[in-house]
């Protein structure tokens, strides 16, 4: 199978010498679906914003969907990425001047200069794919914080991207409407989709994730099948997190 | 309760009492200078011939005009000098604002300098610079691109067969440059102002910098924008009265010196007072209109 997202030894220090990321080598392979787990500022946030280039690195080697990107942050490279890659962030960060329908078709338009109607046509196939359908004429302030979580997917995969990462996708929401934002990622591992998902959500982990990576301090500290890291963690550190989110 | 309710009013009282004896004051001063001058409000010199020459007019003017055409010119002389520079400004205050807060680092200390350098230095010590050092002081033609489109010499300025005297252009450049530090300031605030998830969601659409400013960042930063640019519009519009120290013939040179001519004061300021309260409201006017456009596109 080929990987979508290959690292080796990736290295980022802040200005205190402490290392958000320290030496990060790790893979994932096509249709995989990798959940990153680890206490906070243990980097792990910082790890899935350098796979489309939101955070630079100092040293190592990363290759995204076949791109190389270096500590220099080839501009052309990173935007390249950022076309084929999609990204869902904690706080959804929907456009709050347009509408539903055009926070969706601005990028295909803009980016890939699909005509509006043809955008559009996806769009709305892409809402109803995510249950919202009758939002489309609604601006982001009018939503529910699940529903505008939902938008921002269909935003991410209006570009049909070959990775999505989700960047603690379910943080910021109110505790009932969780369930529905994790059912939509749910969905998209069946359809195939290769992600990145960096979540506390562990009956999630256990059900969709191929592979759990438990990262502390911004090293790997274990990467296991769910049914290793959730019953028997090979590492100390894994057991004591496990043990502090209630498992 | 009873005390505290007695006590806010009794304030009342002083600060109405206070504030109508000091209008009061104000108004017994001026009348009682007018008498003793001998003098009521009196408008009708405005109708004598002025008798100076003017060396800018828009329209028709000559020594044998009127006081009131006179400062008329003035007042478009003003009206002039203010909105070409408020073009100026505006442009180079936006991309300098755009630069400050873009990703090139070399763009970015240079405009920092330009804000620091502008903004630590008078504004009459910079139209000096401009007038003497800046126009004066060419020989020859410095600056020519296109012959007879754009030049420039201590002539001032010409654009495409419009001869801008030395004055005016020192002024438009002075005026221009200074004001634009200010705005670019405003402007960077305003697009600070946008909180960084938005930048970071555009970016990872794969949109580039300047489609991302101009269809993400700009629309949600305008609204915290104009206030500040209105002040700063309003502002540039009371500086250009520095137009009398590089001898430009603007509303306050020529009112200078219709008062020192007539000796009527008091009519000469108010009327003065008048015709920038004029101007200010028709910018601020202006402004608040583009507000209220940009709320209701905003809420479409």
């Amino acid at each position: 199978m080929t990987s979508v997202i290959r690292t080796r030894k990736l290295v980022k220090t802040f200005s205190k010498g402490l290392r958000a990321l320290d030496e990060i080598s790790m893979e994932v392979k096509k249709k995989e679906v990798l959940v990153v787990m680890g206490p906070s500022g243990s980097g792990k946030s910082t790890l899935i914003r350098t796979f489309n280039g939101l955070e630079t690195f100092d040293s190592g080697e990363l290759e995204i969907v076949g791109i190389p990107l270096h500590s220099d942050h080839n501009e052309r490279n990173v935007r390249e990425i950022r076309k084929r890659v999609g990204m869902v962030f904690q706080q959804f960060n929907l456009f709050p001047h347009l509408s539903i329908l055009e926070n969706i078709t601005l990028a295909p338009i803009k980016v890939q200069k699909q005509n509006r109607i043809e955008a559009e046509e996806h769009a709305m196939s892409l809402l109803s794919q995510m249950g919202i359908i009758t939002q489309a004429r609604k601006y982001p302030s009018q939503l529910s914080g699940g529903e505008q979580q939902r938008v921002a997917i269909a935003r991410a995969l209006a570009l049909k991207p070959e990775l999505l990462l989700f960047d603690e996708p379910t943080s910021a929401l109110d505790p009932e409407r969780v369930g529905e934002v994790l059912d939509a990622i749910r969905s998209l591992a069946e359809k195939g989709m290769t992600m990145v998902v960096v979540t506390h959500e562990v009956g999630f982990a256990k059900e969709v994730a191929d592979k759990v990576l438990f990262m502390d301090s911004g090293k790997v500290i274990e990467t296991s099948t769910p049914e290793v890291f959730f019953t028997n963690a090979k590492h100390e550190r894994s057991r004591k997190f496990l043990n502090q989110i209630g498992e | 309760m009873r005390i505290k309710r007695y006590r806010g009013l009794f304030i009342q009282v002083i600060v109405s009492t206070l504030f109508i004896s000091i209008v009061a004051l104000f108004i017994n001063n001026l009348s009682v200078n007018l008498l003793r001058a001998g003098l009521g409000l009196n408008f009708s010199w405005l109708f004598r011939s002025a008798g100076f020459a003017l060396a800018e007019h828009p329209l028709p003017y000559s020594p044998s005009s009127s006081y009131a055409w006179a400062l008329f010119m003035g007042w478009l002389n003003s009206l002039k000098v203010i909105s070409s520079s408020l073009l100026i400004a505006t442009l180079i205050g936006f991309l300098v604002g755009f630069a400050s807060t873009g990703t090139n680092t070399l763009l970015r200390i240079l405009s920092k300098l330009y804000v620091t350098l502008i903004r630590q230095t008078p504004l009459l010590l910079q139209l000096m610079f401009w007038y003497f050092v800046g126009f004066l002081s060419i020989q020859g033609e410095i600056f020519s691109p296109i012959k007879g489109m754009l030049s420039l010499s201590n002539q001032g300025i010409i654009l495409s067969g419009i001869n801008l005297s030395p004055e005016f252009s020192s002024l438009l450049v002075g005026l221009g440059i200074f004001t634009a530090a200010y705005i670019s300031e405003v402007v960077r605030g305003g697009i600070n102002s946008v909180p960084i998830g938005q930048w970071e969601a555009f970016r990872s659409l794969g949109l580039s910098e300047n489609d991302g400013l101009y269809k993400i960042i700009m629309p949600q930063a305008l609204p915290a924008i104009l206030p500040g640019l209105t002040s700063q519009y309003l502002n540039l519009a009371k500086n250009s009265t520095l137009a009398i120290a590089v001898g430009y013939a603007d509303i306050y040179a020529i009112g200078d010196t219709v008062i020192t001519q007539t000796g009527r004061a008091i009519e000469g300021f108010l009327l003065l007072l008048l015709s920038f309260l004029l101007l200010n409201l028709i910018i601020s006017n202006l402004m608040e209109l583009l507000n209220k456009y940009i709320l209701t596109y905003k809420q479409r």
